[in-house]
């Protein structure tokens, strides 16, 4: 029984190294789709960060150095979804598309250019990724203070300073949006742009600002996947984490604390199933992992579905802002 | 043709200054430049002599000049706070902006009468109380002065009087205001000066108690108009339609029509007057089945519909029914198809528009050329977009579509709405044509001189409810007004049918 | 959608013509800042692509596969709906050619067997799209959103089912049991050889056969039947559709179990004409190609045909870039795909204003009139 809690300790710690990049592509999701620009490219920005980050890493030996040009390279990605969509009006679903298929392209073809190595990077060592933090005592507080004290060494110390900038990032998002000038004004972007402009703000200016904090918390979620808690780049190493961000986005309602919940519970599900292959369960047996993996997906169609609640996105989403004559 | 030709004006402060014109005549780009929504391709504008060309709102709004917009440019749900503080939070962050407008339009809205409760989300309230926060937001930056564009289509004649209670105390006060309207008696009502638009160009400026409606509306058309054309009578025969007792509600549970019956028959028009949002829509909706009564039926002959029988637009086509709706952007064509295309919506079930199972765009095609020729829609043209066509001939041939073949009875919501006289004309003569041959119209129309130009007999709405039936002869624009307004003058003819006895249909069960 | 204002011939044909070069070209600076010549890897990829050995046949096998896909996601189109499910359709059309196959192959003549197979590839393909349709039409559950999750689900079931009850005994890689004799199509290449012409082997099978006449069953559909007037009047404007009592909801649902059925078939190329088995991820992308080949063909049987030619002509030269390059793979091609989807997707209307001006200085205008 005490192995059980433990391993399930384990899981929850796993769990939040599993939703890191989730919320930071989550919350990327959020100001993007708030502001009324659909963005299915979460997952592209995240696979161009993460090579980036980890080849730049490689070569200049600083993971911050890295983590600076992959934020910069996410954002240029979001800057041509922005050009695409809001200059040219094009179709956002179509525009997020194209980036994923183009990112899991290109990162592989300059992968090999540089590296050789079929699309990754070299490994990276320990002095260019970002390192766990022992928290101050863990180990003797592990030792001498009975279930609290093992919490505080598995489950809150040993994660690397990503995994606490992405749960800032949650509290910082609802900030921006609830409690400031600029929030107010990109929810109502979202909702009519017309109340905007006509109250003389420029809307493209909000979107494009909006996209551009996507960039930079996608690039954030790249960053942790191949120099934090990978150790460099592999080909697709995304693995569709930039949909299960979308589908905890859309779970959050929109909104950065229940998304942050979605997050965890996605993540916390990914991280059982990992645990669960093989092993006999009273009652139900064994339970396929590849099925769990699948709950994440198969949750969010049945909430769209109206099973668990309704969802109802920012009202103006998708639609390019086009001044009526 | 230019939207706006060399327009000169001159408002002086402090007056309340009308602008009036007809659908598309140009009102509503004039006063956008003017607000810097759109840039003028030449020309100056002066505020208190001082020269200023507005490349956007907030340069406007900087000078102090507030647009309160035909259709609300508020968020739907934010409150009604947040959307008059938007863009203008100040710049100490949102608490203290909340704040401190809180506090400055406790002031306004005890200055102008303009109460307002600022926690309520916006979408909650009611359109009166939106337009006031859109007034709010002009005056909360300091707006000297007002354009009001077409202000009164959504008020109930209650709100509108508010609404002018609220100019003439802002009036008062020395705020400009430029009403743009489409209405005569408004106009007459609250204007001090007035300047008509024509395709573009201004025609005339004169002071409001130095002229007369009659003389304003030739100068809106550039010809003599007689305000009330005459037709001669119909000749109802037997009952085409019958309601009983019709109710619909919507998702909020909000009864959007109450308790509706009336007799329709062969041979007459039967008017709905009232003011949009009353449930006219939601009647037109009901009888060429888009929706379903929550209560009561409708009968055509021995084919009954209520909620458990529901009505099917394609199986009404069938039964004779054709319908022209009020939307024809959204419902009676397809913009982006051609127009042999959109000449067949709802109609292309007809055998004769192809072999077998196949249709052949070729018939379709002279099957639109006929149409068009009969109904004069210009350019004759089957393979141009719909979109191509201009309002009238849109109209004309969604007109022709649903004439064509040759229904027993005919809903029509809105039918010249947005149409040139010329197209007004036609499609009146029309639509008396069919009345004589037999069809039975149901009409629906904002407009009152329209009703009271073709009905026969005109049925009031208001709230959802039938207010009450009116023979033409008897009926006069104050009383359908006071009608329109809720109040069921005793004025109401001996021939009112809002709940008949005796409907013929043997099927029909009271109150299902 | 947007509807551009230039004569229908621009529309088709030059724009989508731009489109392509502007990837191209872009693709080309890639190529070059990756240190290789972009001319030399274009004249590989078309040689490699139609005049190496066998080059034309596996085009065409390729180009059967994006036939089938692209028609997919055209057909939704016309409703105005995104399928991009087109992956976890075929995966599941796929499951019923295998179901089909491993049940009743040896019990049934084989060409019923096969029949039956592409019968239940398209049920599959069509029931895996139908559900997303449903929620669509029935709860308002964002069609976009509910295909791409329908793609990871499929793709856990296929692992799931091929990893488990379906895996052929004595394996230890997912995949059935290889399907008994003669439940396969024929190759074309065996069909010329035995007519006497002789042609390099190549899997191109007689599924090609199959995907051209589904090219034209969708044209008569869509554009020569009542109910192809429908789904296309639907998907301008659901409210004329619904005041013409055409009850948009149910012509969602049957679009989208069409255009499912029709990415359910693209397993009868893949799985029908080569595996023999149903293997993991037979579907490799090609359901994301099918959304540029319908971008590029304009949603019209015709461009779909030749933007499937010119995306197999990519696979199979870019099959070719990998073996001659060094430093060139496969995944050059997914890139120009991206590039592809881009320019003729969402930037599609990127070169109007210049065609606009050149265009209107040549034809008359066609203004409207007043009535």
């Amino acid at each position: 029984m005490a192995d059980f809690w433990f391993q399930f300790l384990l899981a929850l710690d796993s769990t939040l190294r599993v939703a890191t990049p989730l919320i930071f592509a989550a919350m990327a999701g959020i100001f993007s789709e708030r502001s009324g620009i659909i963005d299915i490219s979460l997952e592209g920005k995240m696979l161009m960060a993460a090579f980036v980050a980890a080849a730049v890493a490689y070569g200049t030996g600083s993971p911050w150095i890295g983590a600076l040009a992959a934020i910069i390279v996410s954002v240029l990605a979001g800057l041509l979804h922005g050009f695409a969509c809001i200059i040219h009006r094009g179709n956002q679903v179509i525009s997020g598309l194209a980036i994923n298929i183009l990112a899991s392209g290109l990162t592989v073809i300059i992968g090999i250019a540089l590296f050789r190595q079929g699309g990754q990077t070299p490994t990276l060592p320990k002095s260019a990724r970002f390192n766990s933090i022992e928290l101050p005592f863990a180990q003797y507080v592990a030792d001498n203070i009975p279930i609290l004290g093992v919490v505080y060494k598995e489950l809150i110390s040993g994660h690397n300073i990503l995994v606490w900038l992405a749960l800032a990032s949650v509290g910082i998002t609802y900030y921006i949006l609830f409690k400031t000038t600029f929030g107010l004004r990109l929810r109502a972007v979202g909702e009519k742009p017309e109340a905007l402009d006509s109250a003389g703000i420029s809307v493209s200016k909000m979107r494009f600002q909006a996209i551009i904090i996507a960039g930079i918390l996608c690039g954030l979620a790249g960053v942790y996947l191949s120099t934090a808690t990978g150790a460099g780049f592999v080909k697709e190493m995304t693995a569709g984490k930039g949909y299960i961000a979308l589908a905890a986005m859309i779970f959050g309602k929109w909104r950065p604390v229940p998304a942050l919940y979605a997050c965890l519970m996605f993540g916390f599900l990914e991280a059982v199933a990992a645990r669960v292959q093989g092993a006999e369960f009273p009652i139900i047996g064994e339970i396929s992992s590849d099925l769990l993996l699948a709950l994440p997906y198969v949750l969010t169609v049945v909430l769209l579905a109206g099973f668990i609640g309704g969802v109802s996105p920012p009202r103006a989403i998708g639609q390019p802002y086009i001044k009526e004559r | 043709m230019r939207a706006n030709d060399s327009i000169s004006l001159d408002v002086l402060s402090g007056t309340i200054h009308g602008i009036i014109g007809e659908n598309g005549a140009g009102k509503s780009t004039l006063m956008s430049i003017l607000y810097g929504f759109y840039q003028p391709d030449s020309g100056l504008i002066e505020l208190d002599g001082i020269s200023s060309a507005f490349k956007q709102p907030s340069e406007a709004i900087a000078m102090g000049i507030g647009m309160v917009h035909q259709h609300f440019m508020l968020v739907p749900n934010f409150t009604a706070l947040e959307n008059i503080i938007l863009g203008a939070e100040g710049q100490k962050g949102l608490k203290t902006g909340l704040q401190l407008a809180r506090e400055k339009l406790q002031e306004l809205s005890q200055t102008y009468g303009l109460e307002v409760e600022l926690d309520s989300i916006t979408e909650e309230l009611p359109v009166g109380i939106q337009q006031r926060i859109e007034i709010l937001k002009a005056l909360y930056r300091g707006a000297r002065v007002l354009i009001l564009d077409e202000p009164t289509g959504v008020l109930t004649p209650q709100e509108t009087d508010q609404l002018f209670e609220i100019l003439k105390a802002l009036k008062s006060e020395g705020v400009t205001i430029l009403l743009i309207t489409h209405k005569l008696h408004e106009v007459m009502a609250i204007t001090d000066v007035v300047s008509v638009m024509r395709q573009g160009k201004l025609v005339a400026h004169t002071k409001t108690n130095e002229t007369s409606p009659e003389w304003l509306a030739e100068q809106m058309v550039g010809r003599s108009v007689l305000v009330n054309s005459q037709f001669a009578p119909g000749k109802p025969d037997k009952i085409a339609l019958s309601a009983h007792n019709v109710c619909v509600s919507d998702k909020r549970g909000f009864n959007s029509l109450k308790s509706v019956s009336f007799e329709l028959r062969e041979g007459e028009i039967l008017g709905v007057a009232g003011i949009a949002g009353n449930g006219q829509s939601e009647l037109l909706s009901v009888l060429s089945g888009i929706i379903k009564p929550a209560i009561g039926a409708f009968a055509i002959g021995e084919n009954l519909f209520n909620s458990s029988q529901p009505a099917d637009p394609a199986f009404l086509r069938q039964l004779g029914i054709a319908h022209v709706p009020e939307d024809r952007h959204a419902e009676g064509l397809i913009l982006q198809f051609q127009a042999f295309e959109s000449s067949v919506l709802g109609y292309e079930t007809n055998p004769k528009l192809g072999r077998n199972l196949l249709t052949d765009p070729n018939i379709i095609k002279e099957h639109c050329s006929e149409l068009m020729n009969s109904f004069d829609v210009r350019p004759p043209n089957p393979k141009l977009l719909s979109s191509q066509f201009s309002g009238g001939n849109q109209q004309k041939l969604v007109l022709a579509r649903e004439i064509s073949s040759m229904p027993k009875v005919l809903l029509v919501g809105q039918p010249t709405r947005g149409v040139d006289i010329g197209a007004i004309e036609f499609i009146h003569n029309t639509l008396i044509k069919m009345r004589d041959r037999g069809c039975a119209i149901l009409l629906v129309s904002v407009e009152l001189e329209e009703i009271l130009s073709l009905s026969d007999r005109i049925m009031v709405m208001n709230a959802g409810e039938v207010v009450g039936t009116v023979d033409k002869l008897d009926a006069t624009k104050s009383m359908l007004g006071k009608m329109m307004a809720g109040i069921a003058a005793g004025a109401a003819s001996a021939s009112s049918a809002s709940a008949s006895p005796e409907l013929t249909s043997p099927n029909l069960k009271g109150g299902v | 959608m947007q509807t551009s204002r230039l004569p229908a011939y621009v529309d088709i044909l030059i724009i989508p013509f731009l489109n392509l070069l502007t990837a191209l070209f872009v693709a080309g600076i890639i190529i070059a800042i990756i240190g290789e010549n972009p001319f030399t890897a274009l004249s590989v990829m078309l040689k490699g692509a139609f005049i190496y050995k066998g080059g034309l046949g596996y085009t065409l096998f390729y180009t059967t596969n994006f036939i089938f896909t692209g028609l997919a996601v055209a057909v939704a189109f016309h409703a105005m709906l995104f399928n991009i499910g087109g992956e976890g359709q075929a995966a599941m059309g796929g499951l019923g050619i295998g179901l089909v196959a491993l049940s009743l192959g040896g019990v049934i003549p084989a060409p019923f067997v096969i029949l039956l197979a592409i019968l239940g590839s398209a049920l599959f393909g069509a029931f895996w799209g139908v559900i997303p349709g449903y929620l669509q039409a029935k709860r308002g559950s964002h069609i976009v959103i509910t295909t791409i999750m329908f793609n990871f689900i499929a793709s856990s079931i296929l692992i799931w089912l091929l990893a488990g009850i379906l895996m052929a005994p004595n394996q230890m890689s997912p995949e059935t049991a290889s399907f008994a004799d003669g439940v396969m199509l024929f190759k074309i290449h065996e069909i010329l050889n035995s007519m006497g012409f002789s042609v390099a082997r190549s899997p191109l099978n007689i599924s090609f056969a199959l995907a051209l006449l589904c090219c034209f069953a969708v044209w008569v559909l869509i554009w020569r039947t009542r109910l192809g007037y429908r789904i296309r009047a639907t998907g301008f404007s659901t409210k004329a559709s619904t005041y013409a009592g055409y009850r948009p909801e149910w012509i969602i649902i049957l679009v989208m179990a069409i255009s499912g059925g029709l990415a359910g078939m693209m397993a009868v190329n893949e799985i029908l004409g080569v595996q023999h088995r149903v293997i993991l991820n037979f579907t490799s992308g090609y359901g994301f190609t099918g959304i540029a080949v319908a971008l590029m063909g304009r949603n019209h049987p015709v461009g779909i045909i030749f933007a499937s030619l010119l995306f197999g002509a990519l696979y199979q030269g870019g099959a070719e870039l990998d073996f001659e390059f060094q430093t060139i793979t496969r995944d050059m091609v997914v890139m120009i795909q991206g590039l592809i989807i881009l320019f003729s997707g969402a930037l599609a209307y990127m070169f109007n204003p210049i065609l606009e001006r050149f265009f209107s200085a040549n034809t008359p205008q066609k203004e409207m009139l007043d009535g």
